[in-house]
């Protein structure tokens, strides 16, 4: 088992510790990441700059964007949804495999921000269920850190289904 | 007045409406019946070659009479010189000719004035919503649109 042979590692052959598996399976999912990006607007530059280098999101083991919902658990959604558009997020949501977390990135996706219009769905937590608000327009990105560390922090304490 | 507005008030005096010129560039406003034939005309007379059509839109004038008013706006390559054509557009039959089958860039401008305003285009080949989704109901850039109005998604159809 994948567990003991770290402890093993970690600690020497006749060592033991003690945990919950559910806190364990929190950790090793927490910093193992890998994010969707669901991006349609102008936000999407930030979030192209959060991911790169300077900022370097492998800090928190979220670094590596899968361009495939299927081979994705987190899925971050940049920029303002239209109503045209929403059907297609929620198939994005819905061919995701659990266990599956959602950040909303920007305040169109949190609100719908200033485009309280005809056009724009009013925060895509009306389609989808929401893990982190990420308000801003668009957020800086310290503010998308601590996003994403607050994510981490709801995965580590939340009950682990496996 | 302008050269362009000059020939069409001679050659289409029955549908020429009025003209005006602001900086150099020139309006003219026509009966809706002839843009077909004008628009034609435009682009095939040796002397305006009006070749591109950059753009078709419309305008809503609540409490005017008539309500809408669709806006084209020309471009001649070869001469570098832009025309402005708008035709009122009464309430109760909006509809005008499609310049589709003369610029394919119409087609996507004639879609998305539908949307918006509920003008129909005769002869177009695809007239459907561009930017809504179908099942939308009304056109959202009809003054008379409550600003507050949310629809429920119903999603794309096709």
């Amino acid at each position: 088992m994948g567990l003991k042979r770290i402890v093993t590692r970690v600690f020497g052959d006749d060592s033991f510790v003690t945990t919950k598996l559910d806190a364990a399976i929190g950790w090793s999912r927490k910093y193992s990441l890998f994010m969707y990006p669901f991006v349609t607007a102008c936000c999407g530059m930030e979030y192209m700059s959060v991911s790169s280098s300077h900022y370097d999101l492998d800090r928190f083991g979220a670094a590596f964007p899968r361009f495939s919902p299927r081979q994705a658990d987190v899925l971050i959604v940049v920029g303002t949804i239209s109503h045209k558009i929403a059907p297609v997020l929620t198939r994005v949501y819905e061919q995701m495999t659990e266990p599956k977390w959602v950040i909303a990135f920007g305040v169109c996706t949190c609100t719908g921000g200033f485009y309280d219009n005809y056009a724009t769905v009013q925060g895509i937590d009306t389609l989808i269920p929401v893990d982190i608000y990420i308000p801003g327009c668009p957020p800086r990105p310290e503010t998308v850190i601590q996003g994403i560390m607050m994510l981490q922090e709801k995965i580590q304490k939340q009950r682990q289904e496996y | 007045m302008g050269r362009a507005t000059e020939i069409l008030r001679a050659r289409f005096a029955d549908c020429f409406l009025d003209a005006h010129e602001q900086h150099g560039d020139e309006t003219v406003v026509l009966r809706p019946e002839g843009i077909a034939t004008v628009a034609a005309f435009l682009r095939s007379d040796a002397e305006l070659q009006f070749n591109v059509l950059m753009d078709v839109t419309a305008v809503d004038y609540p409490g005017r009479t008539p309500r809408f008013e669709v806006v084209y706006h020309f471009y001649s390559l070869p001469r570098r010189a832009r025309l402005r054509v708008k035709l009122p557009v009464p309430e109760e039959q909006p509809e005008v000719d499609s310049l589709t089958p003369l610029w394919k860039s119409a087609n996507w401008y004639e879609r998305e004035v539908w949307d918006m305003f509920g003008i129909r285009f005769r002869g177009h080949p695809n007239l459907k919503r561009i930017l809504m989704y179908e099942g939308f109901e009304g056109h959202p850039l009809r003054k008379d649109y409550p600003i507050k109005k949310r629809q429920p998604l119903i999603g794309p159809m096709n």
